[in-house]
């Protein structure tokens, strides 16, 4: 669904994949004297610009994703962003199991924005489940042009020989050839049909599966790995920009000689007023240009800016929440129903209602957004730290009113991105100031800049009410959810809830009740509004969760045994079945059905593993919750002490089924910074707005996790041959209401409206 | 013009006193190593040593530093063979990476004051470090066993430990 919205923010739609013709095909993929280049049979055709901007890949001309060089160099490209995830060790890790190379010979290369590679938005938890079975084909294609090749030396059937460790062995002779001495005559043979390819069985896997180093580490620790805000040209220009505090309002007045008169500033630049809706566009603002990021921010204080009016600078986003409750308790428009919610409501013995409410959040990366940006004889190249590069490339070039053809994008290291980095507003300004001053521009983002000028996931008020029988069986379900949608930043219209945002975690409500209502209601946007980590599965997972441990303590059983009688027997779900169009992530259910067993397992395997069913001491208790987002099925358990009013978390575990994994390590480091970033919000996480501007400014009042409030954390993997699903995203959304139940379990006291520390000292 | 030792080479920077050293390091000296991640010594992205401790760079006007020893990231053994280094290496720390230079300075400098401390003493000293990733019970095992010195030499690169599950 998150496709759906950058779809909307394209002019024109990320093109799908398409396979090519033979003769498309060698001419994309080019023959060099240095050696042989495989080339995606996915790929449309490449683009001219493409083949002269190959530099990036050594002497080749440009190709898709492997290349063999003669001094038996194995380049990989990774398409996808690296922000912390693994993708850069993980696809090339699929690619180089099927092709049969030893990880010592492979050499990573970013792939520049390219619409040949499929689609790059690096979001939605899936670049390894929308791109794993491509990866194993392109490395299964090498590999058997570097036997093919082979064989022919040795004038054998190719079924007479194999790859290994980046030589072919003859099995007869036991002659060996390098993958080296194979990558020109590699070159000459015609590569084969994609149903010919024969695929490794997995007892034979070498890299999927297993935990590999991440390839950007040894950098890392020197201090040598390049983010967005590390990229220097030569001749560079700092700028740094003041920008409207209150969303649509304009500059109408500012002291440009003020801002000169600071030391090392060099030009100063109103920006090009902000078109609505807002998409990505850079918001309204003035440009201090300097030759050093501190004199720029020097100046920009000096610039004494006034602000004009705005529909939004009258937003309250504590008066707006209070509205959003009140509006919530009243029946809303329908999106999935079965039998007669309201009727059997009447009928029950016992009516359990609660509301559950998510403030404003931001993302706040630890490196604030930056790009990079020269602009030379009508064209324009930009490095950023970008998790969209194409669509960076499109809005470039909308920008600045030349061809996408003549926009390179080069991806940097993200410094975290947690979604704020799909957008492509810091590029635009980039290549606007590169623009305009000819020279090279970055574009620094302060930490204030990032808090301020966010992307916000949405303030939200849930209702939910159940009715249950004289022997607690719950016959009855009323679910309602409000919050300003992420559209409106798209189409400056939308005051509801879409589809897509519902199918995060709400309208798939996989509990089996016969009589069931699930409604929303309207939410304005008065500010802007973007995808946070997992998105609205954040409030709807936080609510849900919450709302079972209420029922459990209602009917008096464990909420282990309410999730399972709310779950029912094991079954597939189909949220169509009760008028609601779910969108399951881009995926048919037939692939990635919703299906309850797995969802019980994983709650089952964390409650056992963690001995999350054991007696605690005094003031310690454990709570649980359970969630599928991303296609995966998460589940928490989590441990808490609360005493003089202090909450203190001591232990996480977590068990996830994400299906196939490829990087276990990978997906436990995720699961681990998911336990955080949703502890992270969950105790402390709140943007507030007075008069239409955010509040905070930095980490000192938007404050996020340390050290000494990190809990021991466990991983558990639940083994599966499934087809992978997502993993950056799902661990979040049952990591609030885990906490929040473990509070109640451990003193008493429900927390319905987060942050926790609105309550506790945390 | 300043002078101070980067690196345990002398160095002159010719800029506004005021300026934190943060940017002359980045913008003047090129050294990227060295992040900016909040500005006002909240989050330790930025975090180097000066005469030994560790400072948050980009609070430290230039005109404080001159005369001082700094070391950065850059100081660090570019093979990473110091035992935090090598520590992180076998933990396969870093998620993003960004704030891993602070963090590992942070951390340097914890073992040079006290090479044996217990999670207090690590939480008190990471504290000023903020990981968004959230890498912290990695970063928290990574120090110990650099403490204890185990394992430092010949770390395999090509598989990682099963870091972050319990043994």
């Amino acid at each position: 669904m998150i496709e759906l919205f950058q779809q909307a923010a394209d002019n024109a739609s990320i093109k799908q994949t398409k396979s090519v013709s033979r003769r498309d095909f060698l001419k994309l993929t080019g023959m060099t004297t240095s050696g042989f280049v495989l080339g995606s049979m996915l790929s449309v055709s490449l683009p001219a610009w493409a083949h002269g901007n190959a530099s990036h890949v050594g002497n080749n001309t440009l190709n898709l994703f492997v290349t063999i060089e003669t001094n038996g160099r194995v380049n990989i490209v990774c398409h996808r962003s690296e922000m912390g995830q693994g993708i850069r060790t993980s696809i090339p890790q699929i690619v180089a199991d099927e092709l049969c190379v030893a990880w010592k010979d492979v050499h990573v290369v970013q792939g520049l924005a390219n619409e040949a590679y499929g689609s790059q938005n690096t979001d939605g938890s899936r670049s390894i489940r929308n791109f794993y079975a491509k990866m194993r084909e392109m490395g299964a294609t090498a590999r058997t042009i570097l036997e093919q090749a082979a064989a022919e030396q040795w004038a054998v059937p190719i079924a007479d020989v194999y790859a290994d460790d980046s030589f072919v062995i003859n099995k007869n002779t036991k002659q060996k050839i390098s993958f080296a001495a194979l990558a020109e005559p590699a070159s000459k043979i015609k590569p084969p049909a994609p149903d010919s390819l024969i695929y490794k069985s997995k007892k034979d896997f070498k890299y999927i599966g297993k935990p590999i180093q991440i390839i950007d580490l040894p950098d890392m620790v020197t201090g040598n790995a390049i983010f967005g805000q590390d990229v220097t040209l030569e001749g560079m220009l700092y700028a740094s920009i003041e920008r409207n505090p209150v969303v649509g309002s304009k500059v109408e007045s500012f002291d440009k000689a003020a801002a000169m008169k600071t030391g090392g500033v060099v030009d100063v630049y109103k920006m090009p007023e902000q078109p609505t809706p807002v998409v990505f566009n850079p918001a309204n603002g003035v440009a201090v240009i300097a030759t050093n990021t501190w004199a720029a921010s020097q100046g920009r204080k000096a610039l004494n800016i006034k602000w004009g009016d705005s529909p939004h600078k009258d937003h309250d986003s504590a008066e707006y929440l209070a509205q959003l409750n009140q509006r919530i308790v009243g029946k809303g428009k329908t999106i999935r129903q079965g039998g007669d919610a309201y009727a059997a409501m009447q009928q029950s013995q016992k009516k359990i209602v609660a509301t559950y409410t998510v403030p404003y959040l931001v993302h706040a990366p630890m490196e604030p957004p930056a790009a990079t940006a020269v602009f030379k004889d009508g064209k324009c190249e930009v490095w950023a730290c970008t998790q969209t590069p194409q669509n960076t490339q499109q809005n470039v070039a909308a920008a600045l009113g030349i061809a996408k053809e003549n926009v390179t994008v080069n991806v940097t290291l993200l410094g975290g991105a947690f979604g704020r980095k799909s957008k492509a507003d810091f590029s635009i300004e980039a290549a606007l100031l590169a623009k305009y001053t000819g020279k090279p521009v970055k574009v620094i983002w302060s930490r204030e800049d990032d808090i301020r000028q966010g992307y916000y996931h949405s303030i939200s008020s849930q209702y939910f009410e159940a009715g249950l029988t004289a022997d607690n069986m719950v016959n009855a379900w009323i679910q309602r959810t409000a919050f300003p949608s992420i559209s409106w930043t798209f189409d400056g219209a939308t005051d509801e809830p879409s589809d897509g945002e519902l199918s995060l975690g709400f309208g798939d409500m996989p509990f089996n009740v016969d009589n069931l209502s699930c409604e929303t209601h309207k939410a304005p946007a008065h500010i802007r509004i973007g995808w946070v980590r997992s998105v609205c599965n954040i409030q709807h997972a936080f609510a849900q969760g919450s709302f079972v441990d209420e029922l459990a303590h209602a009917a008096r059983v464990p909420t282990q045994k309410m999730w399972h009688q709310l779950l029912g027997d094991d079954r597939l779900v189909n949220p169509k079945d009760q008028g609601f169009e779910y969108g399951n992530y881009g995926e048919t259910l037939e692939r990635f059905p919703i299906d309850t067993k797995r969802l019980k397992n994983v709650l089952d395997d964390v409650v056992t593993k963690s001995g999350a069913d054991k007696p605690t001491a005094n003031g310690e208790a454990w709570g649980i919750s359970a969630h599928r987002s991303f296609v995966s099925y998460v589940a928490v358990a989590t441990k808490v002490r609360v005493k003089d009013n202090k909450v203190t978390v001591l232990e996480m575990h977590s068990s996830i089924d994400a299906g196939t994994v490829v990087n276990p390590d990978r997906v436990r480091s995720q699961q681990e910074g998911s336990m955080i970033f949703g502890l992270s919000l969950a105790m402390m996480g709140e943007i507030t707005v007075k008069e239409g501007a955010v509040e905070q400014s930095n980490y000192n009042d938007y404050q996020v996790l340390r050290m000494s409030q990190s809990p021991l954390i466990t991983t558990y993997i639940v083994e599966s041959d499934a087809i992978p699903g997502g993993v950056g995203e799902p661990g979040t959304p049952p990591v609030a209401p885990s906490l929040t139940n473990a509070i109640f379990h451990a003193c008493g006291k429900r927390i319905r409206d987060l942050p926790v520390n609105k309550h506790f000292t945390v | 013009m300043i002078s101070f030792t980067l690196n345990d080479k002398p160095i002159k920077v010719d800029a506004d006193p005021k300026m934190p050293l943060l940017w002359a390091l980045r913008d003047l000296l090129d050294m990227t190593g060295t992040k900016y991640g909040c500005g006002i010594a909240q989050c330790g992205a930025c975090t180097v040593h000066m005469d030994g401790t560790p400072i948050r760079s980009c609070v430290m006007p230039l005109a404080t530093i001159a005369g001082k020893n700094i070391t950065t990231i850059e100081g660090l053994p570019s093979d990473a063979s110091h035992p935090i280094q090598q520590a992180w290496l076998e933990h396969n720390v870093p998620q993003c990476g960004y704030c891993q230079s602070g963090q590992i300075m942070s951390a340097v400098a914890l073992l040079e004051s006290n090479p044996n401390p217990d999670d207090a003493a690590i939480d008190d000293a990471m504290q000023g470090n903020i990981c968004r990733c959230g890498t912290y019970p990695r970063i928290k095992a990574a120090i110990k066993d650099a403490a204890k010195n185990v394992s430092t030499t010949n770390v395999d690169f090509s598989l990682a430990k099963n870091a972050g599950e319990k043994a």
